[in-house]
């Protein structure tokens, strides 16, 4: 099978097979990993610019160990090193890189839709990587991906995502994406975070914790971006932990085998308490492993290669 | 110079006319009109069967972004965008650059229309200086240099008791005043609508509170210091209810909307299309409809196209960079007439939002065709159907929604003071 687009810029857009089809791919990328030599020729001759505009580490060096992993010629451009503190546009700086006939371009970019306006002009293939509060789609299949590889299934479950779903990438992509292969969404959060007419794409809103955690199979817990706070969205970092995050007494309001997963980096204690991060219900660590294979599989099937 | 329109429909709802007629121009004024065949010996003939003459339109809301961005559109590409949407008047905003808020500026302005316009350019001066706010500009001034009306434009004035004396000082000039009505905090951030789709999109949404905070306030203090006020560019279902029970309870206020506020939705904007990025934003659908009742019930009282013209490339950006507006004379007929065809509003109604009402808003001698009046008229041909192609368009912008939309009704001719400036 191959993957009939160009690009990959949200989750929303993705029909349910194609889903299947990169998580698939990426259970075979995974045993890579596990390899002596991990390294494969697929993208041999093949360019990968990573174009990045907001910090990240881990998305970063996952999507750059992916392409080296798949032998491509992988190039990190970071806002600070690049033309757009000269005051280049976005899409002259693109159209630059495709002069420099960059295969693959992934794109983390602080303005919703970025990803768009590149793949209008651009022939290489766009991979989003987080636009704005729009979506974060590898973000999302790691998370569909590591739920797969842990409970067996997607269909049927029972998610909770929990935190300032207004400013969340990774909440569209998952709401997406968990929607499309069945699983039943809901989303927890002061209404001060729960944006406008969200119901309206299948989710159920809770503005309690225990109420919208409760019987839950999955958790997944979002960054509370601190520097919010002071935007009045939510009093005190102190009253959020305690109204919204993650302990022990809480958690068992949730099924007994719950996944807790976080897209990372996590604030110790202020969205989960150290011992549940640490815990044996968290699956962080095995999203970020799981994060790396895939991105080759994303990469992979849109160089046109087909499983 | 003599000229006749023959076999046209002539209509002008000031005076109640709608008849078959024949219209007699001389030098600039209009000199009889007649049923009776008129006889043409050596008179120039306008054949325009089949067509509707009507007073010329005029445009309580454009940009024309002269002085200061001329690489978006000048007084000369504005005002020939103008006549090739039918109209023959323009009032033009005063943010530009330096804004409208001295005499300076607006006989700049009305200095270089008079040599390269191609309709009349109405300017509108600010209502406080550089639009902050702050201080009152020079009305007074502004009034003796041929201000018709004052607007900071795109800047609500947010303080109340600035907006207060604002409406007391300008009743003095009898200038009618155009708030933009926005509540700035509640709007902080915005760059569509706020509801659905910029909740899946992840943009950040005004919502229409927004706008409807400041015209609530602005309603209370046209009651406080009975002046005048006229709402620009009305696009909610609230605006709208909030206005209707104003002029019930007898508060002198009028209002405007645009064709993209009945016409169009927030989904215009998926896929980040910048062209349907303005603000006010387009809104939903329950918004659109309330926006076209508005029309119809005479709450708004009309129809302006808030032309705003940015360039491709500052079009051609990511969404939340991308300025505000979109460029609208030219495709204002055809949008409107969309309203006649789908009997929201007759014919008649709709002409009487395109010129009697915007003349009495401004209080300018415009908008009917008495015989002795300026010869200023919009000739149109209802039916004759086209494909917009904003690469043709007169302006020096090309940020339209609608480029591509099959459209019918189309202008024929602008005339103004007795001259052809358009003929399409």
């Amino acid at each position: 099978m191959i993957l009939k687009r160009k690009d990959l810029i949200a989750l929303k857009e993705l029909q349910k097979e194609e889903i299947e089809l990169l998580l698939d791919t990426a259970v075979s990328f995974k045993e890579v990993a596990t390899r002596d030599i991990k390294k494969v020729p697929a993208l041999r001759g093949k360019t990968l610019i990573n174009l990045f505009f907001e910090p990240s580490t881990r998305t970063r060096t996952s999507f750059e160990l992916a392409g080296k992993r798949l032998s491509a010629d992988v190039i990190n451009i970071s806002h600070s090193s690049s033309s757009a503190v000269k005051g280049e546009s976005l899409l002259d700086t693109a159209k630059n890189l495709e002069a420099m006939n960059a295969d693959l371009i992934v794109l983390r970019h602080p303005c919703s839709g970025s990803p768009y306006l590149l793949s209008r002009h651009l022939k290489s293939s766009i991979i989003n990587a987080g636009d704005g509060a729009h979506e974060h789609p590898t973000q999302g299949l790691l998370d569909l991906y590591t739920i797969r590889e842990k409970l067996g299934r997607i269909a049927g479950l029972k998610v909770a995502i929990v935190g300032d779903i207004t400013h969340s990438r990774v909440a569209r992509s998952n709401i997406a994406g968990l929607s499309k292969m069945g699983a039943s969404v809901r989303v927890v959060g002061p209404p001060t975070m729960i944006p406008a007419e969200i119901e309206k794409s299948g989710v159920t809103v809770f503005h309690e914790l225990r109420e919208g955690i409760r019987d839950v199979d999955v958790i997944l817990m979002l960054r509370l971006q601190l520097e919010r706070q002071g935007k009045g969205l939510f009093p005190s970092i102190r009253e959020y932990s305690e109204l919204f995050g993650l302990n022990k007494e809480n958690l068992k309001w949730a099924n007994k085998s719950v996944l807790v997963m976080h897209p990372g980096p996590v604030n110790r204690g202020v969205e989960i308490s150290p011992e549940i991060a640490d815990g044996l219900s968290s699956v962080i660590l095995d999203q970020v492993t799981n994060g790396v294979a895939v991105r080759m599989a994303v990469l992979f099937l849109l160089s046109g290669a087909s499983t | 110079m003599k000229m006749i329109l023959k076999g046209g429909r002539l209509i002008d709802p000031k005076n109640n006319i709608d008849q078959i007629a024949q219209l007699v121009i001389e030098s600039d004024k209009i000199t009889k009109i007649s049923t009776e065949s008129i006889s043409s010996n050596g008179i120039e003939v306008l054949d325009v069967s089949g067509m509707i003459i009507s007073p010329g339109f005029i445009d309580l809301h454009v940009h024309l972004r002269d002085p200061g961005q001329e690489y978006k559109e000048d007084i000369r590409s504005g005002t020939e965008a103008a006549a090739a949407g039918g109209f023959t008047s323009v009032c033009c905003m005063p943010n530009t650059k330096p804004v409208n808020d001295n005499e300076a500026v607006t006989h700049y302005i009305l200095e270089k229309a008079r040599k390269e316009g191609l309709v009349n350019v109405l300017p509108a001066g600010a209502i406080t200086k550089g639009s902050r706010g702050e201080e009152l500009a020079e009305i007074g001034k502004l009034k003796e240099a041929g201000c018709v009306a004052l607007t900071d434009d795109g800047w609500p004035v947010m303080n109340s008791e600035m907006m207060r004396r604002s409406l007391e000082y300008a009743k003095t000039f009898d200038l009618v005043v155009m708030p933009h009505c926005e509540d700035r905090h509640l709007s902080e951030g915005g760059v569509m609508n706020e509801g659905r789709t910029s909740t899946e999109m992840g943009l950040r949404g005004i919502p229409c509170q927004a706008e409807e905070v400041m015209i609530s306030r602005d309603i209370l203090l046209a009651q406080l210091t009975e002046s005048r006020i006229h709402f620009a560019h009305i696009s909610s279902e609230g605006g709208v209810r909030l206005i209707r029970d104003a002029k019930k309870r007898g508060i002198s206020v009028t209002a405007e909307t645009c064709p993209h506020y009945f016409t169009l939705t927030d989904e215009a904007t998926l896929g980040y299309n910048t062209n349907a990025k303005m603000n006010p934003p387009l809104r939903s659908i329950k918004d659109r409809e309330a926006v076209k009742q508005g029309l119809k019930d005479g709450t708004l009282d009309a129809i302006s196209t808030d032309h705003a013209p940015h360039s491709p490339d500052e079009k051609e950006q990511e969404f939340d960079k991308a300025p505000f507006g979109i460029i609208g004379l030219e495709t204002v007929l055809p949008l409107a007439l969309a309203l006649v065809q789908e009997g929201m509003i007759t014919l008649s109604q709709m002409i009487t939002l395109l010129t009697v009402n915007p003349a009495k808003i401004l209080k300018i001698k415009k908008g009917s065709l008495e015989a002795g009046s300026i010869a200023d008229l919009t000739i149109f041909d209802p039916n004759e159907e086209w494909v917009v192609d904003a690469t043709r368009f007169k302006s020096k912008s090309r940020n339209s929604p609608f480029n591509g939309w099959k459209m019918k009704g189309r202008v024929k001719f602008t005339i103004v003071s007795g001259k052809v400036v358009y003929r399409g």
